[in-house]
């Protein structure tokens, strides 16, 4: 039986700040947030109209009109591209009889674009109905949309096996493979369910904080800050409540791993959050959970359970008395930007993802106000197994500065896409050799926001001390028009993810992307390329690492295929403008029914 | 040696930044000493009489006449300055650029609230200059060597600068006048 609107905002208490929670569930009980809904909720829950529709329209999952009994969320990032996801948008429209942006007539399906979705080992794929379906064809497109019309639930319409892993277990059962290529000796070696929360109960806090900073553990998420210090800051600051996040927000554009941890190790994950928990002097965790991994929900949810059951989460952890820490999944609505801290705080109380002034910073003031810990899958993962093998053993993998391991997302131009576990010191050149990849133009360390190298940086190694990454790793490989198909689409991503909040990341996006297709139509001119290096560094005044790194592709391309930019330039020519009257006036003269007059202008 | 000549127009404008250029109070006794001027609303010239060294561009370009000014501008003066924020990014006007002209234009002349009934019509005399899809700045229709920013900016800015550019001495931009977020 379907919710009444009722039920579901009392579900939630009417509690403001679980917000996402109540619009997740009516989204997916009514197909849309109605008119109905959206004053409902704010008279129920005590807040204005413009509280409510201000969190609908900032994210992508989240529609005021019906978006069809099947939503196909097809992904149009630059991987997908390039295993040609163009042909397979274009086998949808032709079989569901409507573009994409819309719903077909007899509102029976609808097709929407999306960013990332977190399968770039296995593109194209799309999510229907909050189930992903990898690795795509115009075949099987053929299939999904016959069985649409037979009214299949959406369960049935998958038309590969289930994956490897526990992707095949019975309560996943999903087609998404893991691709690990490589297992390490931190994330991904021999684990046994309880054993770090056992061990915990021999150590007090401040061990566990000085064995994370003896560690040399850095944060995973892309920043790289000391676990031991954030957790120590957290401890120290004074609180009557405390909060562990997980960030499984993973929506930098070519990283996937987060997915594969949380399907193969989630027991550690969850154990290295209570660890979290123990070390700060915080009893609750919270999962961020990006909303296109809902179909992990059930599966987490019953490992969460079966761990209460055991004891290893709830009250007194593992026998130990006063040890309490429970883990709630909260899900996110489709938003790059709520994986930046603060904004991921501001969208688990029920708001928009915009970033907050810092400081105050989370370990201060974070969730609802109190001391949070904020920390990547991988990392709370990696701080697990140092409490179980020590911090020796952690600081013999890896560099002086970057110890340990990294898992890295490999996609792109290679015959091996998948998950890595490698020692932090690797050079490019080795990764590519592993992942099969050769002719290679380009590689993209750390997604947009990183960088792209050229075959003159293969022997850089990734680490703190030379090339950072948060592991996502494209490659491209001769064949493809970088600027094109590479640069450009992530401009545009950052022009779609970006929160609007300060002025440069809302528009000198724009201009730079507006610069580099005039560059690409053939009209620019050596000035162009001197107002792209000198504009985007103006993204630094950006209040976020978002704006801060937007222009990166672009950057990054300047300074390392610059050839690529100077061959589209046109030498003879000091100015080139895209003006063209004749198709400006156009519009407004038919409108007004008279005649172009165009003569002498 | 014969004083540097200036002309100014105002574009998709709102005279606000002309304003700013009397807002340099007595100073313009010391302008009309350091500059002659030629087409321009500060003295009602209508059309270029001479070349002039430097030509100032307040507003960005909504309609064709826009466009045709401006390039005559660009076809008259040495060097071209956009003045103000409508000039360099479309400004205020520009905030029609997400609508589709049509309904804009549907929206003022044929649905709005103080439209008289009968009386609907889309002004469509040959004489008005035509609507342009979109408020363009002015540097992507002509080549823009200059940019003081503002809205308007302001009269001190506007001195220094054109101080700085009759007498080809280097100008300094206070941290302040560039930032306004
Ligand atoms: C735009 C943006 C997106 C981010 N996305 C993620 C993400 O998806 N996952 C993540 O762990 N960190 C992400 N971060 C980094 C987080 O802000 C934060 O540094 C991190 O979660 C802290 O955990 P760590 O110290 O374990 O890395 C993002 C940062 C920015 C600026
Ligand atoms: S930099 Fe961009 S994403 Fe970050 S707060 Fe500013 S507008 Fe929002
Ligand atoms: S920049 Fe400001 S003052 Fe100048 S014309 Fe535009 S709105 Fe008026």
């Amino acid at each position: 039986m379907k919710l009444s609107l009722e039920t579901i905002i009392d579900q939630y208490r009417a509690d403001p700040t679980r917000l996402m929670d109540i619009l997740l569930d009516i989204q997916s009980a009514k197909g849309r947030i109605g008119r109905t809904a959206i004053d409902l909720i704010a008279k129920k829950c005590k807040i204005s109209v413009v509280d409510v529709e201000q969190t609908v329209s900032f994210y992508h999952f989240f529609s005021t009109e019906p978006r069809g009994r099947y939503t196909v969320y097809l992904n149009n990032s630059v991987v997908a591209k390039m295993m040609g996801s163009e042909k397979i948008a274009r086998a949808f429209e032709k079989e569901a009889g409507c573009t994409f942006g819309s719903v077909s007539s007899d509102g029976l399906i609808g097709l929407f674009e999306t960013s990332c979705i977190g399968m770039n080992d296995q593109e194209p794929s799309a999510i229907i109905n909050n189930v992903v379906f990898p690795n795509l064809t115009v075949h099987s497109v053929k299939k999904i949309i016959e069985g649409m019309r037979k009214g299949k639930k959406v369960s049935e319409l998958q038309t590969v096996k289930p994956g490897d892993g526990n992707n095949g277990s019975k309560l996943l059962t999903t087609a998404i493979s893991n691709n690990i290529r490589k297992k390490g000796p931190v994330i991904f070696s021999e684990y046994k369910q309880g054993e770090v929360v056992k061990a915990l109960t021999t150590l007090t806090p401040q061990v566990i904080i000085y064995t994370m900073k003896k560690s040399g553990l850095r944060g995973r998420g892309g920043a790289g800050f000391p676990v031991g210090l954030k957790w120590e800051l957290c401890r120290k600051s004074a609180g009557d409540k405390k909060y562990i996040f997980c960030n499984a927000d993973e929506g930098e554009p070519g990283t996937f791993k987060d997915r594969v941890i949380l399907t193969e190790r989630p027991q550690l994950l969850f154990e290295g959050m209570a660890a979290a928990g123990f070390a700060v002097g915080s009893d609750q965790g919270i999962l961020y959970l990006r909303f296109e991994y809902y179909y992990l929900k059930e599966y987490l949810e019953a490992i969460l359970d079966d761990m209460r059951k055991k004891k290893l989460l709830g009250k007194n952890i593992a026998g130990r008395s006063g040890f309490n820490f429970t883990i709630r999944i909260q899900f996110g609505a489709g938003a790059y930007i709520c994986g930046e801290e603060s904004a991921l705080i501001e969208s688990a109380e029920g708001k928009r993802g915009e970033p907050r002034d810092r400081p105050p910073f989370p370990v201060n003031k974070g969730y609802l106000g109190r001391p949070t810990v904020i920390n990547n899958v991988e990392t709370l993962c990696a701080a697990a197994k140092i409490l179980l093998f020590g911090e020796d053993w952690y600081r013999s993998l890896g560099t002086p500065q970057s110890t340990g391991t990294k898992v890295l997302s490999i996609s792109g131009d290679c015959l091996y896409p998948g998950i890595y576990e490698i020692a932090w010191g690797s050079t490019i050149g080795e990764i590519l050799e592993m992942a099969g990849a050769e002719k290679v133009q380009a590689v993209l360390v750390g997604g947009p926001s990183g960088s792209f190298v050229g075959p003159a940086q293969f022997n850089r190694k990734l680490c703190y001390e030379d090339l950072a990454t948060g592991g996502s790793f494209i490659i491209f490989n001769e064949s493809r028009d970088l600027l094109k198909d590479a640069v450009l689409n992530f401009t545009e991503f950052f022009i779609e993810e970006s929160c609007g909040s300060c002025a440069p990341c809302r528009f000198m996006t724009v201009i730079l992307k507006n610069k580099l297709e005039k560059l690409l139509h053939g009209k620019g001119v050596a000035q162009d390329l001197v107002d792209l290096e000198k504009w985007s560094s103006i993204m630094q005044a950006n209040r976020c690492g978002l704006g801060q790194t937007a222009a990166n592709p672009i950057r990054t391309t300047l300074s390392n295929f610059n050839h690529l930019y100077t061959v589209l330039i046109r030498t003879n020519d000091d100015f080139v403008s895209e003006f063209d009257l004749k198709s400006a006036v156009a519009d407004s003269c038919a409108v007004a029914g008279r005649k172009p007059m165009l003569h002498g202008a | 040696m014969s004083k540097p000549v200036i002309a100014t127009a105002s574009l998709a404008g709102c005279f606000g930044c002309h304003m700013s250029i009397l807002d340099i109070d007595e100073r313009i006794l010391d302008l009309i000493e350091l500059v002659e001027f030629n087409k321009s609303p500060v003295d009602d010239i209508k059309t270029f009489t001479k070349m002039c060294d430097v030509g100032i561009i307040e507003g960005g370009c909504c309609n064709s006449e826009n466009v045709h000014v401006l390039k005559d501008f660009r076809k008259n003066c040495g060097i071209l300055v956009s003045l103000g924020e409508c000039a360099i990014m479309g400004g205020l006007p520009a905030l029609r650029n997400g609508i589709p002209i049509k309904e804009c234009l549907e929206e003022a002349y044929l649905h709005g609230p103080t439209i008289e009934k009968g009386n609907k019509i889309i002004p469509n005399d040959d004489e008005l200059p035509m609507i342009l899809d979109r408020v363009y700045p002015c540097h992507e229709i002509v080549k823009i060597d200059y940019f003081i920013p503002g809205c308007p900016p302001r009269a001190d800015l506007i001195w220094d600068a054109l101080v700085s550019l009759v007498k080809g001495t280097p100008m300094n931009l206070a941290y302040e006048t560039v930032k306004y977020d």
